[in-house]
This record gives C-alpha cells, structure tokens and sequence, in this order.
C-alpha cells in the first residue's frame, strides 16, 4: 500500500507564498492498493489535482471515502475530472447519518446556490454507501470505520493491507473534557481504531497555547495527537490538517515541538505534505518538505 | 470486576459529559453494565467510581439496595435503568438507595437510551435528584 498524499491543510485552502512548502490544498489522500484499486481519502480540494492525475490512467472504478462531510473535506469533488467521465464507476463513501442519507447530505453542497451544477447531472455512474459499521473489504484491502469525536458524525479509517496498517484521522479531539492524564484507552475515541497502526496520519491543527481557545471545536493540540500517538503505540505519525493560519515557519516550529514532545524513542513525528509519499511496505518516507 | 471492552463514541462522550458537571449522572453500556458514575454519584453510591470500576447486573445490585420509597421491593426491569435497557424508551421514578455506608437516599431518578443509527441500543445514561438535596 502506498499513500500520496494531495492535500493536508485543514478548515480552509490556504494558498499563497508562506504555505508553499507544505501545501495550501485541504485533505485529500490517494490510496494505491495492491491490486490497483484507486482509493481517496476525503475530497479536499487536493483531490483537484489527483483527478487529473487519474484521469490519464486506465478507466477503472474508484472509491473514494469521506470521513465526514464538512466542506474542507468535500468541496474538492465537484472539481474531480473523474466525476465527469460519463460512466465511469465512481464509489462515495461516507458516514451514516441517523436524518439524511448520503446523497441528501452531499447534494446539499453539490447544488445552487453552492454549486452550479446538481448531483443529479453527474454523468459518471456515481454510487453512495453508507460506511457500514463492521469491518469490510475493498479491492485488497480491509476497511475499518469507526466514529470518532469531532463535531457531526464523522469516522476515522483504519486500512490494513499485507499486514500494514494505515490509520487516517484527520479531524479528532480525543481528549475532550479531559486531559491526556488518566484517559484509559478502552474510554479514548480511536483507540480502537489507531492500536498498533503502522502509520498514523492525525489531527494536529493548534500548538498548545492556542487550543483553549477552540475546545470543542473537533481538533487536536500538538501535544493531544503525540499522546494520542504514544497511547496506541503506534509506529510512526504523521501531523495532519494544518491550521489556515499557520505559514511555513509556524509549521516547521509545530513539527519540532512535535518531536520534543515524543522524545528520543522510535520513529520522530513528522507533518505531512502536498506530495508526501508513504510506501508502507518498505521504510516510511520521513524527510520534511524542500 | 467486569471484563472492560472498547467504549462507542456515544458513551465516551456521555462520560466526558457526565464527568464536567455536578448533577448525579451514571452510564451504563449496552450490556447492561454500569461503567461510569461521576463524582456527585458517590454521594448516592457511597464509594468513588475509581475504587469501584465496572460492574455487570448481579454485581451493583450489590453495591447498593434499592427499594420503593415505602419500602417494598422494585425489580431491576422495573427500574428506569432497566426500562431504559430493555424498553428503549427514557423513563422517570422515584427510588430509595441505601449505599454502602448504610444511608437511605431518596432519589428521583431519570433514564434515557442512547440509541444508534439502526436503533441499536448503544447504553443508558441515568440522571438523579436526591430528594431534600441540592
């Protein structure tokens, strides 16, 4: 399993000269399974550029999974060329919602005044799941999606192939109403889903300082995603969904303090990227963005 | 003590809820057991959750007597945990408790399902008024 990953930014694209190291596009992961399954991880507005990027290969259908459907997540799908490959075979997934169902949910974005086009007019063979609650398998793949605490039903992924694991959880707030002190881990959301991951790619939107001021916003501090790391003992993290506001060298001092906080053991934490490439059979790619 | 499994997203969220108020609040799991009670609960209980941990059916019924307020014997499906568990639908009473120490509280209390998308039955969680309390 490789992962590619296209965009990493959260809440808002953020393009300009002070993102251009780590990206300003927001999530998007491209998944390469073994058997060539095309997999994508959230719909971000980095799924832009992979849509491009699929589209000069081979026809085959492609799934494409939502964590949850804000529109950091979302609002790359419009603009995902596949789409609008007449027949082509295009798999949504997303988490169930207790009210609406997918389609519903996603056309509420895919529709005027938001979007000029309606979901009903998307010529590829478009075809919503709701994320089943057990555990299933896609292309050589087996899928896990298990809610998580953000705001709105939202899931994280764990993906296993040939005995590696990808954990994906790009918006979480693990330690909500408590601090990493004392959280057993059957009471800890995700752990179930992160236990012993290969690669764990999670929320780290704010420095310490700044997290009091967005509790229960849905997103973690540098310091929550390390201990939420150590906890599951997990092999190597992977910092996710940078904040709108951080520029490079805010990012780069976020990623330091990262590692000061995991301390000399294993793999260091490293934030992720536009371009990023994690090949899970082999070593992990670990060097930071030129 | 119970055998601890991974907790749902709800009932992780209705402990972190439970435990950042002062209302008597406990959560109990789809199973039945009683997995959390928050700090103004030991009054009711009598000892701190942390000594006590989880507990199946057959072992907090042990953990404090519960009765009618005029004294006669109440069923564990008569109580709103158990209707909550068993009928899925949120029920109200009022109930004596006489926890470790030996002190009789009457309580009001309320229990309502946690319920999954499916229906499924995800846990309880159970609110208390002791009578001539706070």
């Amino acid at each position: 399993m490789k992962a590619t990953i296209w965009g990493c930014r959260g809440s808002l694209a953020a393009p300009g000269p002070e993102t251009v190291a780590f990206g300003g596009n927001t999530s998007c992961v491209q998944l390469e399974l073994s058997d060539g399954t095309p997999l994508v991880l959230d719909a971000g507005t980095g799924i832009r550029m992979l849509g491009i990027e699929l589209a000069r290969t081979p026809r085959r259908p492609i799934h494409v999974i939502l964590t949850h459907l804000h529109l950091d997540h979302l609002e790359g799908l419009g603009f995902f060329v596949p789409l609008w490959e007449p027949g082509l075979e295009i798999h949504v997934w997303g988490p169930a919602s207790p009210v609406d169902s997918l389609e519903e949910r996603i056309a509420r974005y895919l529709s005027p005044p938001l979007f000029p086009v309606q979901l009903s007019e998307v010529p590829s063979k478009l075809v919503l799941h709701d994320l089943p609650d057990e555990e299933f398998a896609l292309g050589s793949a087996r899928i896990r999606a298990e809610p998580v605490s953000h705001r709105g039903p939202t899931v994280g992924l764990r993906i296993t192939e040939h005995g590696k694991t990808l954990v994906y959880i790009p918006d979480h707030e693990p330690y909500l109403g408590a601090g990493p002190a004392g959280v057993e881990p059957e009471w800890l959301s995700g752990f179930s889903l992160a236990e012993g991951a290969t690669v764990l790619m999670h929320d780290a939107q704010y420095f310490e300082h700044e997290y009091p001021n967005h509790v229960g916003w849905g997103h973690s501090s540098v310091d929550h995603a390390v201990s939420f790391a150590r906890a599951c003992d997990v092999r190597r993290l992977v910092l996710f969904h940078h904040d709108p506001m951080h520029s490079d060298d805010q990012l780069r001092a976020l990623e330091t303090r990262a590692r000061a906080l995991w301390g000399p053991n294993g793999h260091e934490p490293t934030l992720a990227f536009e371009g990023m490439k994690l090949a899970l059979d082999t070593e992990v790619e670990a060097h930071s963005p030129a | 003590m119970a055998q601890t499994l991974h907790k749902s997203l709800a009932l992780i969220l209705a402990r972190e809820f439970a435990a950042n108020i002062a209302t008597p609040v406990s959560v109990w799991d789809e199973r039945g057991y009683l997995v959390f009670f928050n700090e103004p609960a030991e009054k009711i209980v009598g000892r701190p959750h942390a000594e006590v941990g989880e507990l199946g059916p057959s072992e907090w019924t042990k953990l404090f007597a519960v009765e009618r307020i005029d004294g006669s014997p109440v069923l564990l499906e008569e109580m709103p945990v158990g209707i909550a568990h068993v009928e899925k639908h949120p029920s109200h009473d009022m109930l004596a408790f006489t926890d470790l120490k030996g002190t009789r509280h009457e309580v009001e209390v309320t229990a309502f399902p946690l319920l999954g998308r499916a229906n499924e039955l995800l846990g309880v969680v159970a609110v208390y008024w002791e009578r001539g309390g706070r």
